[in-house]
């Protein structure tokens, strides 16, 4: 037969074509094939990352604040559950007109302005991207359920329980307990705050604040597993929050809660109430005072302009420790302090005391024209005599450098700032000569030079001094103490939840100055009589009162017809202290009018004197 | 000693025709069989929660197509093709009217009207027009063949092969317009058409897609829709837009990367069963392979095609034809393309078309249609060693 010469031989041609076509083949697997090295061993391990980011997702469960208790362990500040609105992103509508519809819709039955949800939405998801974002916090029950019942209305749209701070005594306490608010920016990159995440509320002011690494407790997070369409599909795996611990106080809510009464609403005004060994406070607070349950959830900006304008006095401000008043009379303690440790006078060194002192022209005259005669230390605290106190201010004035009062005020803590674990507290101002040429050089003073006259003012308290209750319940405490100038203190102890102790805070650090306990005696003894003997400032006011009680009244001059304030310090029991008392009241007139009748309702609150709560004894007493 | 084998098997050849399948080449029958029962394996581990109560609803349906295109591949296999020149015209005229039918009466999915509703399953010409193609454009090739180098005869040819891949990117079905003018490209290529018109046919193509996407779009003419322009830009820049296009292939390569060398299980394989990976079970069949086995299961998949394109190469050159040889090269254009597109598509070096991975990829259509292609294979490998077989014995005799 013959060769099949239909089948031609395959021709070069063709080969060559072929070998392109496997070439090209060839070219194809081999890019693959590196690609899939590439993708799968060389990177692989960041796309096990990526694929688990996918699918993982972690869902924050807030733990609630530690509570806040007082000495006796009773409840100052606790928690309560709400139900807040939430987004949840994923499965919100992905076109923008459908999310503004949402917001609408949202904003009707939330009674928010829609622009103002997809803001605060947005703001929130750019901050945590898969988190889900609050719309609004405290929710009534009804509308809850309204969008519940809606559901589908209002896609990605969720009601979480949350835990908001509740302060079940409202105005009482505000300013020792603070606020809290949403952690900012700073205070997340700030070490105060270590372990705070975005969105967590945090103490902002008050013992919320100082205290927040232990009041605030550390979330918890469930770990789910979601698929694509963001559906739950199981869960991986729990972290248990935990709660934050509480923290007991050195405060007794039942002065705590006179002090505000005695002080009266509608007044400006400050009290403190310290233990005098080992600055334990017993009770801190300001007047006019705000309701901290409006910071709980985020408060309004209306509200927030409310307590911080000055036309209202400014509720927010702490009065105690940020106040910056001339002390008046009750300066002379220090005054006195200063005189006798300085070797100006001893305690029986009688001065005349004709009812006014004339230097260089200028008469200084005693409060209401009297006319004391001759006195010595006590009775001057007594009687409160300005012009035995002229006297040494005029002499400490020519002694060395002048500055014996400063010096000794300084000392016993006026003029800075005492170290309380609250935060805000203003250092004041003594006035010297060195601080009156600084501020005329500086163009902010009068241009006026330092002169014997502003030591006069100085050693009764008035002039450009300024200072707080707390500093001068500092000074009256290391009188009655014997010397140990106190840190004072709120915070005592962090304890768990069912009152064991953690930690204890130690006392913190005492300063100690040598004074003469003879001295010290004295000056007791004349606030002693101040508060007992006929012709003390403060003795109608205490006539009767079961607990003996050593004080001296204030009343400081505003001048331009401002009402005078009233002041009143207080030590008891004498003639071995225990607690001193600051009473400040800016409108008070004088201090036998309104605060010594204030600190006799609260000494009565913290000796438990039966029968005394109603007690105002108004004092007749018109001295400065 | 290396005749008598072959002589021996054809002794059975001659006698009555062999049996279920004698004279078919073993390479290409294992590959195929690897490669659809490697897809149904797969389909069972990745589809289970997609149809809810119906865990193998998938696997059910592409192991039933797999044994149909098993069949359909063996009855082609006995085809003599040289029979299929001679109907060129009818051919044509089929796949012309199958793509035309489906722009009138077909059924709709996505945004696309691509098949025909027939009692047990949704047919889509398109993809048997893959196969119509090669044997029509192959038969009008041979007729012309000593005219080859006329630019007339270029350009019937072009014009052949343009109308139905127009008529499917209308529907629109990008991905099979693409394949179709691959086909062409290969056809005419291993016809032998001049390079000056190969290069000049490339010229036209890089300009055409340049006015496409780029030019048109900006005086306000859509030639291809907005989804696929996103698709086909894609791959050069991921990760602009998650939501979109890029997010599928952000995924995939998410899954194949994750899969590392072994693999994480068909339960560890969390990109495709929580649904991260869309179309797991089609399109993006490939990156499930590579999520699951790993660098190890992918290498496997891909050794499977590499023998597939092996064989069907293997088979173009031992055409006894000018027809076969066509055919051949037709067919292995196609899977090859649709291989390298496909894949390539999965781990971010191809443009996201559409194209489904052969014998891989969930699909009745597509399953049948490659196994009838390789079907065709088998009978050019087959009429091949018939042909040897007779010059065999020729020798043996004289």
């Amino acid at each position: 037969m013959y060769l099949d010469n239909r089948r031609p031989p395959i021709t070069p041609q063709l080969a060559f074509r072929v070998a392109i076509m496997g070439g090209v083949a060839l070219l194809m697997f081999s890019v693959i094939f590196f690609r899939l090295w590439y993708l799968q061993v060389l990177s692989g391990d960041r796309y096990v990352g990526e694929a688990n980011d996918n699918r993982v997702r972690d869902i924050v469960v807030q733990a609630p604040r530690g509570q806040i208790v007082d000495r006796e362990g009773r409840m100052l500040v606790d928690n309560r559950t709400a139900l807040a609105v939430k987004i949840t992103p994923a499965e919100l509508p992905k076109a923008v007109p459908a999310q503004n519809d949402l917001y609408t819709r949202l904003g009707d039955v939330l009674n928010r302005s829609p622009r103002k949800i997809r803001n605060d939405v947005s703001e929130q998801l750019e901050a945590v991207p898969f988190s889900t974002a609050t719309v609004k916090q405290d929710v009534d029950l009804p509308v809850v359920q309204y969008l519940m019942e809606n559901g589908d209305d209002f896609p990605g749209v969720t009601v979480e329980r949350v835990f908001l701070r509740r302060y079940p005594f409202d105005e009482v306490g505000a300013h020792l307990f603070g606020t809290v608010g949403e952690v900012n920016e700073e205070q997340l990159e700030g070490k105060d705050y270590r372990g705070a995440e975005q969105g967590d509320r945090v103490g902002q002011s008050g013992v919320e604040a100082t205290y927040d690494r232990y009041l605030r407790g550390r979330n918890g997070a469930t770990r789910v597993q979601v698929d694509a369409m963001g559906a739950l599909t199981g869960s991986l795996s729990a972290k248990q929050p935990r709660a934050g611990r509480q923290l007991r106080l050195g405060v007794d809510l039942d002065v705590q809660r006179k002090g505000q009464q005695a002080l009266g609403t509608g007044r400006r005004g400050a009290f403190v109430v310290m233990d005098v060994k080992n600055g334990e406070v017993r009770a801190l607070g300001s007047t006019p005072s705000y309701d901290p349950n409006l910071f709980a959830k985020s408060i309004k900006q209306s509200d927030y302009d409310r307590l911080s304008d000055p036309e209202n006095g400014n509720p927010l401000a702490n009065r105690a420790i940020q106040g910056l008043y001339p002390a008046a009379s009750t300066f002379k303690l220090i005054t006195a302090t200063a005189g006798l440790e300085g070797g100006l006078i001893d305690p029986e060194t009688p001065v005349s005391d004709p009812g006014s002192l004339n230097v260089g022209g200028t008469v200084f005259k005693n409060a209401g024209g009297a006319v004391n005669g001759v006195l010595s230390l006590r009775r001057a605290l007594s009687v409160s005599s300005d012009v035995f106190f002229y006297k040494l201010g005029l002499e400490a004035d020519g002694e060395g450098e002048g500055l014996l009062i400063q010096r000794w005020a300084r000392r016993l803590g006026i003029g800075r700032k005492t170290g309380i674990d609250l935060p805000g507290e203003l250092s004041g101002l003594v006035p010297s000569p060195k601080w009156r040429a600084k501020v005329n050089r500086q163009g902010i003073g009068d241009g006026r030079p330092w002169s014997a006259g502003d030591n006069i003012n100085l050693s009764v308290g008035q002039g450009d001094l300024q200072t707080n209750p707390l500093q001068m319940a500092v000074a009256y405490a290391a009188m009655a103490n014997g010397g140990r100038v106190v840190t004072p203190h709120l915070g005592k102890r962090v304890e768990d939840g069912d009152g064991r102790v953690l930690q204890e805070f130690p006392s913190p650090g005492r300063r100690r100055l040598k004074i003469d306990s003879e001295n010290r005696e004295a000056i007791l003894d004349g606030l002693r009589q101040a508060a007992s003997e006929p012709g003390g400032t403060s003795a109608d006011v205490f006539k009767g009162f079961p607990i003996p009680v050593a004080g001296k009244t204030g009343t400081a001059e505003k001048g331009l017809g401002r009402p005078d304030q009233s002041w009143y310090m207080a030590l008891a029991p004498y003639p071995n202290p225990r607690y001193v008392v600051a009473v400040t009241d800016e409108q008070g007139g004088f201090g036998a009018e309104t605060a010594a009748p204030a600190a006799r309702r609260i000494l009565a609150a913290l000796f438990d004197v039966r029968g005394q709560e109603k007690k105002v004894v108004k004092g007749d007493s018109r001295t400065f | 000693m290396y005749a008598s084998p072959v002589k021996q098997a054809s002794g059975d050849a001659r006698g009555s025709r062999p049996g279920l399948i004698g004279g078919l080449d073993f390479g290409l029958l294992a590959a195929a069989l690897g490669l659809i029962a490697v897809s149904v394996y797969i389909l069972t581990m990745a589809t289970q929660d997609d149809v809810p109560g119906s865990p193998l609803y998938y696997v059910i349906r592409q192991a039933i197509y797999g044994a149909v295109g098993v069949c359909l591949m063996l009855i082609a296999a006995r085809v003599d093709i040289s029979r299929l020149r001679e109907h060129q015209r009818a051919i044509y005229a089929a796949m012309i009217g199958s793509i035309m039918l489906v722009l009138l009466v077909g059924v709709a999915a996505r945004g696309s009207r691509r098949w025909i509703e027939l009692p047990f399953f949704r047919f889509q010409p398109s993809e048997l027009g893959k196969v119509l193609l090669i044997l029509a454009l192959s038969a009008f090739i041979v007729d012309r063949v000593r005219r080859l180098g006329d630019r007339a005869t270029t350009g019937r040819i072009v014009v052949l092969a343009l109308v139905p891949a127009l008529l499917v990117m209308a529907e629109p079905d990008l991905g099979s317009a693409l394949v179709y003018v691959a086909i062409t490209a290969v056809l005419m290529f291993v016809a032998g058409t001049k390079w000056t018109h190969m290069a000049a046919l490339g010229g036209i193509a890089a300009a055409s897609a340049v006015i496409v996407l780029l030019a048109l779009p900006t005086i306000g003419v859509e030639v291809l829709k907005p989804y696929q322009v996103d698709r086909l830009t894609a791959f050069a820049n991921p990760t602009s837009d998650p939501q979109r296009q890029g997010y599928q292939l952000q995924q995939s390569i998410t899954a194949i990367g994750a899969g590392q060398k072994t693999g994480r299980g068909p339960e560890g394989a969390t990109q495709t069963r929580l649904d991260f990976l869309p179309e797991h079970h089609t399109d993006f069949v490939f990156s499930v392979v590579g999520e699951q086995f790993g660098f190890l299961g992918a290498g496997l998949v891909l050794s499977l095609y590499a023998l597939l394109l092996w064989r069907a190469l293997r088979i173009l050159t031992s055409a006894k034809n000018l027809y076969g040889a066509l055919v051949a090269g037709g067919v292995t254009a196609m899977l090859m393309f649709q291989v390298f597109v496909n894949i390539g598509m999965t781990i971010g070096i191809m443009p996201i078309t559409g194209v489904p991975l052969p014998l891989m990829s969930y699909g009745g259509s597509s399953v049948l249609v490659t196994f009838l292609a390789i079907g065709l294979l088998q009978s050019v490998s087959a009429q091949a060693r018939s042909t040897d077989m007779a010059k065999t014995r020729e020798l043996s005799t004289a």
